[in-house]
């Protein structure tokens, strides 16, 4: 049964209140101006007054307007059809092909029951080894890449969707910058998984509400083809945004601001998405990667710190390096070691070794004198950012694992390394370091 | 059908009734295709209710029936509670999943006890007998531990033993025995009965002041920052400090009967890791399952918010319950931060005017009734039983200074504070010694345990001193007292939570170990240069360490145990 109602009383922000009885909460309605028409979601009910958010803004909006309501929550079409497609925030397509209506679902489907998730337990290659080798991404995980402004985190996510083996990617833009949204198409359309791709893109030009739907359209798009049993790889890009825009919503709703004018629920609306990531036990997975750029470089902006309470760890991406500080895979250790034996002896050793190369130089910038293990620290530390740190290297795991052996064995002797000596006899590379003297010398130059 | 919805707004909805309300009581929101959603009274404004709603409340409509009850929010409480999985409202999480699928089902409600299963009812109670609340009718086994069925506790005044069942096996919903009030009216019990979860529940004769220790078997908790049983503690830090680890840990190995943990508004992943490993683990005091002396109460942070807040209460209720048959519980909240969360979220859909960082003004005193359900209890009978808690809190930014870690400071014993620098540095468990605290003495004298902290903070000091004049400016013995505050660091506050033997140290262990400890730490040395005295110290921090990996007794342990000996024996200066 369809509702046309058109007392609108009151407008303002992205909000329009008008009056109409027996509508549900949560649900859908039209609005048509003389801009064209939009969709518009219920969000508060008082006796006959419903408060709807206008997804493509109230600019325009007058009083005379007529909305017709849908008897229904928002919907999004699934099913192989949407392959290969993109569409905008409000699940309309952006590539000039026409709609697909095929099995549509509501979004924001209830939580999974934790007795149906699985333990996850399988790795997902992504050819950096600062994740392969130090922080394995594991199937069904949930991490945030927190980073700034100005960081290539949309290349280092585009990048993890080409070489991540899995069955359907689905990449959700927030706020993103026109160009950026082509080059992810560019980047997919050469890696040659366009086929397998589904886009949603809100790029900074459209209406802010359409960015908060942005996450409930791909996740319930990945949803249903996880239940299939596929392995889905969700992207999302920018989390910062959808908070900002949640916000933006929230004060319109004379919502009381808790932290920076953030709404008090900010934990609940990210978890919600977040736990959306899953590996069902008799089905398929969703993992979920997202960018969270933090304002200032601050890591206790209420973004990337209720971000960081919910996600499963995190990358930091600075200086276009992932960190090996702070970065962390909380799912690591139930994938790690049963990839080589060297694996977790690797990653300890490489860290360590690095941290202490941090501290070296600290004591040299400050004019302290460096002794000869400062200086095979400081040669280590060269070696390891170059070969392996940078976001430029794209090898398989153990070709990075060898890779660092080779860095260490070039640099120390083996009882300096701390790892077991039975892992070293295996792998310590046969020709052993030669006297590194006149590279310390240069180092110490 | 006595009242009907006239606003809704988030998880927040306003129904107007022309009949009775009560304040905190249940109502139940009906949907127009049939569900019918929990929700509890929060506020009462002439004939209008506000109510909380437990689901979502996505579909529900103004003019919708809405169906006021009389009782409180309930915990279902009875034989079959231990190895449970439930949600906060004490729906058993793995019989929805049998009926419902994948996904929760708003609406959805089962009864918190198997119904058909029956348990050997031994009656202890004869008739004739006077007995009030509280008082055992008869037992029944319950996995490893004799279960009493109880008069039920919100009955009010004395009781005369009109009959028991005789022993046999009964189910919960059957009669077991029947109760005359002083007016002579006759009341039937069975072996289940309900409680109102946000009232506290003590039938006993007194309370009794918390000392015996809680051993946890993390050595920092026990020897340094003690718990005791019918204690609480709070454990605050920043999101990767490991505090989920570190209330994984304790839930299995503290030496406690029950563990009750709830997972409040945390990730689902980490309930999973539970419920997967838990039936796997051999609880070494029982040779049994740890999932025994367990009750899971997960409400994850993408479950309902309603629910959350309710679910720290169901979990405190299913303790005292078991507190009552003196037993010794142990209730671990991650994170009450959460839960304070949805106290705020409420409060904000509710218009109240907010406090520091909009949360309500009740925070505090909220925060403080939940810690005071804590203690220790003389029973009528004289046996004893303790709950303890022990709470997580996730501070914003890893800022203590915030209300929920400053009101939950003000009313615990112990301060188990994690650090982000300890953490970045794998110094685990990551709980700083300078800055933790705990009122309680535990198994190590006060005053060895003082002169460690002396010995920490002097160390620090050194450190701190040395950052900025470097370690050519710092005098011997000031070096020396910070290599031994980094020995007692490495070899004794810190521990491996993934190794089979140095991830729980025994009572008497830790004992023997903090006094060994503590003799190195007296040792004088007269060392040439402060290169010999790191290797000195470095020698010994690597045989302690290969002690914590050995386990007690094993050839290993001895041959490592007689050289430290060795070395206390001929090191230092007096040797």
């Amino acid at each position: 049964m369809r509702k046309y109602f058109d007392e609108i009383i009151r407008i303002a922000g992205n909000v329009v209140t008008v009056k109409a009885p027996g509508i549900g909460y949560d649900e859908l309605a039209v609005i048509t101006t003389d801009r064209g028409s939009s969709l518009a979601q219920v969000i508060r009910l008082e006796e006959d007054r419903v408060s709807l958010q206008i997804f493509s803004g109230t600019q325009g909006v007058s009083t005379g307007d007529r909305l017709r309501f849908l008897g229904r929550p928002m919907q999004v079409a699934t099913g192989d059809d949407l392959l290969g497609r993109i569409f905008d925030g409000a699940g309309n397509p952006r590539d000039g092909r026409p709609e697909v209506k095929t099995e549509l679902v509501d979004t924001c489907s209830p939580a999974v029951n934790p007795i149906k998730r699985r333990r996850p337990d399988t790795m997902v290659p992504t050819g950096i080894p600062m994740i392969d080798v130090f922080n394995s991404l594991v199937e069904s995980q949930k991490l945030p890449i927190f980073s700034v402004a100005g960081e290539p985190y949309n290349e280092l996510l585009a990048r993890v969707g080409l070489q991540a083996d899995a069955d359907v990617i689905i990449l959700g833009g927030m706020g993103l910058r026109h160009d950026d949204y082509l080059k992810f198409r560019e980047t997919f359309e050469e890696g040659g998984v366009l086929g397998r791709t589904i886009m949603f893109i809100h790029t900074a030009a459209d209406p802010v509400v359409e960015c908060l739907l942005v996450p409930d359209l791909c996740l319930a798009v990945g949803e249903q083809f996880a239940l299939e049993g596929k392995r889905v790889l969700t992207l999302l890009t920018d989390m910062t945004a959808f908070s900002d825009a949640l916000k933006e919503i929230a004060i319109i709703m004379e919502q009381i601001p808790s932290n920076r004018g953030y709404p008090g629920d900010l934990y609940t609306q990210l978890a919600r998405r977040y736990e959306k990531a899953v590996d069902f036990d008799g089905a398929g997975s969703m993992t979920l990667l997202a960018c969270v750029t933090m304002p200032g470089d601050d890591v206790t902006h209420p973004v990337p710190d209720n971000t960081g309470y919910i996600t499963e760890g995190q990358f930091y991406l600075r200086n276009g390096r992932i960190e090996p500080f702070g970065s962390l895979s909380r799912l690591k250790q139930q994938v790690n070691g049963e990839t080589r034996d060297d694996h977790r002896a690797i990653m300890n050793a490489c860290i360590q070794l690095y941290a202490l190369c941090r501290e070296s130089r600290e004591k040299r910038d400050m004019g302290f004198e460096m002794s000869p293990w400062d200086e095979r620290l400081l040669k280590y530390g060269d070696h390891f950012e170059e070969k392996i740190m940078d976001l430029a290297v794209n090898i398989p795991l153990f070709e990075a694992l060898d890779r660092c052996w080779e860095i260490l064995a070039e640099c120390f002797e083996p009882a300096e390394i701390g790892i077991r000596h039975s892992i070293i006899e295996a792998h310590w590379p046969k020709p052993l370091a030669e006297s590194g003297a006149e590279e310390t010398a240069e180092a110490a130059a | 059908m006595n009242g009907q919805i006239v606003a809704v707004y988030g998880s927040l909805v306003t129904a107007e009734s022309q009949g009775r309300i009560v304040q905190n009581a249940i109502a139940f929101c009906e949907r127009s295709d049939g569900a019918r959603l929990l929700s509890e009274v929060v506020r009462v404004r002439g004939q209008r209710a506000d109510l909380q709603v437990f689901e979502e409340t996505r579909g529900l409509k103004v003019g919708d029936p809405v169906d006021f009850q009389e009782n409180m929010l309930p915990a279902v409480l009875g034989p079959g509670l231990l190895g449970q999985i439930y949600d906060g409202l004490q729906n058993p999480l793995p019989r929805l999943a049998e009926d419902a699928g994948f996904f929760l089902k708003p609406g959805m409600y089962i009864h918190a006890l198997e119904t058909d299963t029956r348990w050997d009812f031994t009656p202890t109670a004869t008739p004739g007998e006077k007995v009030q609340a509280g008082s055992t009718l008869g037992t029944v086994p319950e996995r490893i531990f004799t279960h009493r069925i109880m008069v039920p506790f919100r009955w009010q005044g004395e009781f005369t033993v009109e009959s028991v069942a005789d022993p046999g096996a009964y189910t919960v919903e059957q009669e077991i025995a029947v109760l005359k009030d002083a007016s002579g009216e006759a009341h039937p019990v069975t072996m289940q009965q309900e409680w109102p979860v946000k009232v506290a529940l003590n039938c006993s004769r007194r309370r009794l002041m918390p000392k015996d220790p809680l051993v946890s078997r993390v050595r920092i908790i026990d020897s340094m920052f003690p718990v005791v049983r019918g204690g609480t503690y709070c454990i605050p830090g920043p999101f990767g400090a490991g505090k989920t680890v570190l209330q994984q840990i304790t839930s299995r190995h503290a030496e406690i009967d029950i563990v009750i943990v709830a997972a409040c508004g945390e990730r689902a992943g980490e309930v999973v890791e539970t419920i997967r490993e838990f039936p796997e683990l051999i609880d070494p005091r029982t040779g049994k399952s740890l999932m025994e002396r367990t009750i899971i109460i997960c409400n994850t942070s993408a479950m309902p918010v309603a629910a959350r807040e309710a679910s720290v209460y169901t979990a405190a209720t299913l303790g005292e319950y078991y507190r009552q048959m003196g037993l010794d519980v142990l209730l671990l909240a991650d994170s009450t931060s959460r839960w304070a969360q949805a106290m705020r979220e409420l409060s904000g859909r509710l218009e109240e005017i907010p406090g520091e960082e909009a949360f309500p003004a009740y925070l505090e005193s909220r925060i403080a009734a939940f810690y005071e359900r804590a203690g220790q209890i003389e029973l009528a009978d004289g046996s004893v039983g303790s709950m303890t808690i022990g709470g997580t809190v996730s501070p914003a930014g890893g800022n203590f200074e915030e209300p929920v870690t400053q009101g939950t400071l003000k009313v615990v014993g112990a301060f188990h504070g994690l650090s982000r620098s300890r953490s970045d540095a794998r110094r685990y468990p990551a709980i700083d010694p300078l800055d933790s605290w705990s009122k309680y003495t535990g198994i190590i004298e006060p005053r060895k345990v003082e002169r460690i902290k002396d010995l920490l903070r002097r160390g620090n000091d050194v450190h701190q001193m040395m950052t900025v004049v470097g370690e050519e400016g710092t005098s011997i013995e000031d070096f020396v007292v910070a290599l031994k505050a980094d020995f007692f660091d490495n070899v004794f506050l810190q521990q491996d939570a993934f190794d089979e033997v140095d991830a729980a140290t025994p009572a008497e262990r830790q004992k023997f170990v903090f006094d060994k400890v503590l003799s190195v730490a007296d040792m004088e040395f007269d060392f040439e240069d402060k290169e010999q005295a790191r290797k000195t110290m470095v020698e010994i921090s690597d045989l302690f360490r290969n002690l914590n990996y050995a386990a007690t007794d094993s050839e290993e342990y001895k041959k490592t145990l007689s050289l430290i000996e060795e070395f206390i024996a001929t090191r230092g200066r007096k040797a």
